[in-house]
């Protein structure tokens, strides 16, 4: 149970190795929580890692196997008891060039970061209805908000998640359970090694703290960084001419 | 559903509600309990998630309100959801007072019994269990169960936060008096070790006391208190104007009300510096006669005082030390006085032997209760700290007035727990009573 100064009990991270998602996970525990599912691909077997004070357990999971969503969240919730946070941050990045030329590779990414979003964040409100708390981190990111020419196959699964999210979001309102929507712009991390920089980026570390911040103050939509909010109100209302010929 | 806090007004969580009407009301709802288990409630007066059961049903017990009482002996049987407030107005014009009651009296007798409640008095007169000769109790299967402090599941009903069953009746020994009135000795001391002193010293001259402590206090003037100690007035320690009237009229009501909303921080260092100067220099040193209401529910004057800290509630902190560790104490009072932490009443209590409740608070020692507004920054971290110090001086938390602390922490400042879980599970295997508080320190 969350407590009154907003500390958290039980966590569940989909996509257990993402930086972002370990990230929010050790804050949760530096501040008090205790109990941690890391459910990720081939995932039982090895070692969990040590995360603070905090019990750890490991959960197969595989977002690209919608039929067995359900369980997964069954079993987080046979380990641990009521789910405080849940945190789908899986996902993949994939080049545009590469969708372009392969478009089965394009539908299968699809189908992990907003199709596996989908049926993961479903199953997972079904729990958080019942037990009447806990909220749902939802990972989405600024390349939905307006999709670019750069990446529009990503961009175009965000901005569904986004919405999806969002929809979630009210559908849960008033159930004691939420969602929260955090939408990062560049995060340096492992899953953009390689490329430059684009401006307003941020570390992994800065996303959870944004995560954290947001979570103790109830918030519905985080940008990280907060500027990023401002930045898109304007480039929601670009010309489309111009916008098409951002660089990246 | 339904969104419940409890006073502290922090972490709402929904549940279904329900009103039953009599006891066999409850225990047809305690047999149809839904997965998310049963949780009773009473007027909502526990600081944290005690009466709250996210998901669950939520059983409303105000609605169960018969007594009576056998004036010669002075035992009531009363129904769980009698208000002590109702009580007392009914008891007191017979001449007779509620053995205990705390800060306010908008509890119910059941609330009095699952937290195992204290008052000024718990120095000679223990806790609320202390004073009952038996309980009745519905338990997991629905079944009413008439319970006497012979009975293991009574003491670990008794200060058991509502996990054994849902208490429906209480019958209990209560005190004659001969007025309505308290004789009142006001002292201000200079700084704790002098409140500590004295209190040590004298309070066993009283029936009733407690201090006040202004904790915004610093420096030589750490720790300084006021001093309220009293005993139930007879007819002669009345005033001569007084005598005329019924000496045993009881006319307590709220005379304020809090506005519905206030701003988050109206409660600052600055008004609360204030606040606590002006109460300081008020409260003259002196003997008077003043009525039971101001005398023993101060907070009751202004209805729903709760609502001044804000949209976003507020924290009671209740520790107990045993004797001989007042360095805890003092420590954790100039880390306050140190940190400028705003409280707006920080009440200091000595207590006397506990009851053989498992999971009961007091026990011989000192018991420090604050208010801290939930917004506060680093507000987690610091009272995780002082649980910490709390637990290495073999000392503990008061369950009803928590909101926020640790499962682990928990476990460690109530040695009996294994025992209670093993009766409570005898009592209840299947966890049909869950609340938020059990969830959230495991019990």
């Amino acid at each position: 149970m969350k407590n009154a100064l907003g500390t958290v009990d039980a966590v569940l991270l989909l996509g257990g190795r993402s930086e972002i998602g370990l990230a929010i996970v050790e804050r949760l525990v530096r501040d008090g929580a205790r109990r941690v599912v890391l459910a990720s691909r081939d995932a039982t077997g090895g070692e969990p890692p040590v995360i603070g004070e905090a019990e750890v357990h490991l959960l197969d999971f595989d977002a690209s196997r919608p039929e067995t969503h359900g369980e997964v969240i069954d079993a987080a919730v046979k380990l641990v008891g009521d789910l405080d946070v849940v945190i789908p941050a899986f996902g993949v990045l994939g080049s545009q060039a590469v969708y372009d030329a392969d478009p089965v590779a394009a539908a299968e990414a699809v189908a992990v970061n907003y199709g596996g979003h989908v049926s993961i964040g479903l199953h997972a409100a079904r729990r958080l209805r019942e037990q009447g708390h806990g909220t749902i981190v939802v990972l989405s990111s600024v390349a939905g908000v307006r999709v670019r020419r750069a990446n529009f196959v990503y961009g175009s699964a965000k901005a569904g998640l986004d919405g999806f999210a969002q929809g979630l979001g009210d559908a849960l309102h008033g159930s004691g359970a939420r969602v929260m929507v955090v939408r990062p712009g560049f995060v340096i991390g492992r899953m953009t090694e390689g490329m430059t920089l684009a401006p307003l980026s941020s570390t992994p570390g800065q996303v959870a703290d944004a995560v954290i911040a947001g979570l103790r103050s109830d918030a519905e939509i985080v940008w990280v960084p907060g500027l990023l909010k401002l930045m898109f109100a304007v480039m929601r209302v670009l010309p489309r001419a111009i916008w098409r010929k951002m660089p990246r | 559903m339904t969104f419940l806090t409890g006073w502290g007004r922090t972490a709402p969580t929904p549940a279904r509600l329900a009103r039953p009407r009599s006891a066999e009301e409850v225990a047809e709802l305690v047999r149809r309990a839904p997965g998310r288990g049963v949780a009773a409630r009473g007027l909502g007066r526990s600081y944290g998630d005690a009466a709250q059961n996210a998901g669950g049903l939520v059983v409303d017990c105000t609605a169960l309100i018969s007594w009576s009482l056998d004036e010669t002996t002075g035992l009531v049987t009363a129904a769980a959801g009698l208000s002590l407030h109702d009580l007392m107005a009914a008891l007191v014009p017979r001449g007779w007072f509620v053995p205990v009651t705390p800060g306010t009296r908008h509890v119910t007798v059941g609330g009095a019994v699952a937290a195992d409640v204290h008052g000024k008095n718990h120095h000679v007169d223990s806790s609320f269990g202390a004073h009952l000769t038996s309980l009745t109790l519905v338990t997991a299967g629905g079944e009413s169960r008439v319970l006497t402090p012979a009975d293991d599941l009574f003491w670990a009903t008794v200060g058991g936060m509502g996990l054994t069953g849902v208490i429906t009746e209480a019958v209990f020994r209560c005190i004659p008096i001969e007025t309505s009135r308290v004789r009142v000795d006001v002292e201000r001391t200079r700084d704790l070790d002098h409140t500590l002193e004295t209190m040590t010293a004298t309070d066993d001259r009283y029936r009733y006391t407690v201090a006040w402590i202004d904790l915004l206090a610093r420096g030589g003037r750490m720790g300084r208190s006021v001093l309220t100690r009293g005993d139930h007035a007879s007819r002669e320690d009345l005033p001569r104007g007084a005598r005329g009237g019924d000496p045993l009229a009881f006319t307590p009501g709220s005379l304020l009300k809090a506005p519905p909303w206030a701003p988050n921080g109206l409660l600052n260092p600055v008004t609360v510096r204030a606040f606590n100067e002006a109460w300081y220099l008020k409260s003259r040193p002196g003997s008077f006669v003043q009525g039971l209401g101001p005398f023993f529910h101060p907070l009751d004057f202004v209805e729903g005082w709760n609502r001044v800290y804000g949209s976003r509630g507020f924290v009671q902190y209740q520790f107990l030390v045993p004797f001989g560790e007042e360095a805890t104490l003092r420590r954790i009072v100039s880390r306050l006085s140190a940190e400028n932490v705003v409280s707006f009443l920080t009440v200091l209590k000595r207590f006397g032997p506990g009851t053989p409740g498992m999971l009961s608070f007091p026990a011989p020692g000192w018991t420090l209760a604050l208010d801290i507004p939930a917004g506060r920054r680093g507000l987690a971290e610091l009272l995780r700290t002082f649980d910490d110090w709390v637990a290495e001086a073999g000392g503990r938390i008061y369950l009803a007035k928590d909101s926020r602390m640790a499962a682990g922490t928990m476990a460690a400042m109530y040695p009996r727990l294994a025992e209670w879980r093993k009766i409570r599970d005898e009592a209840d295997p299947d966890g049909v009573f869950r609340t938020d508080l059990a969830r959230r320190l495991s019990l």
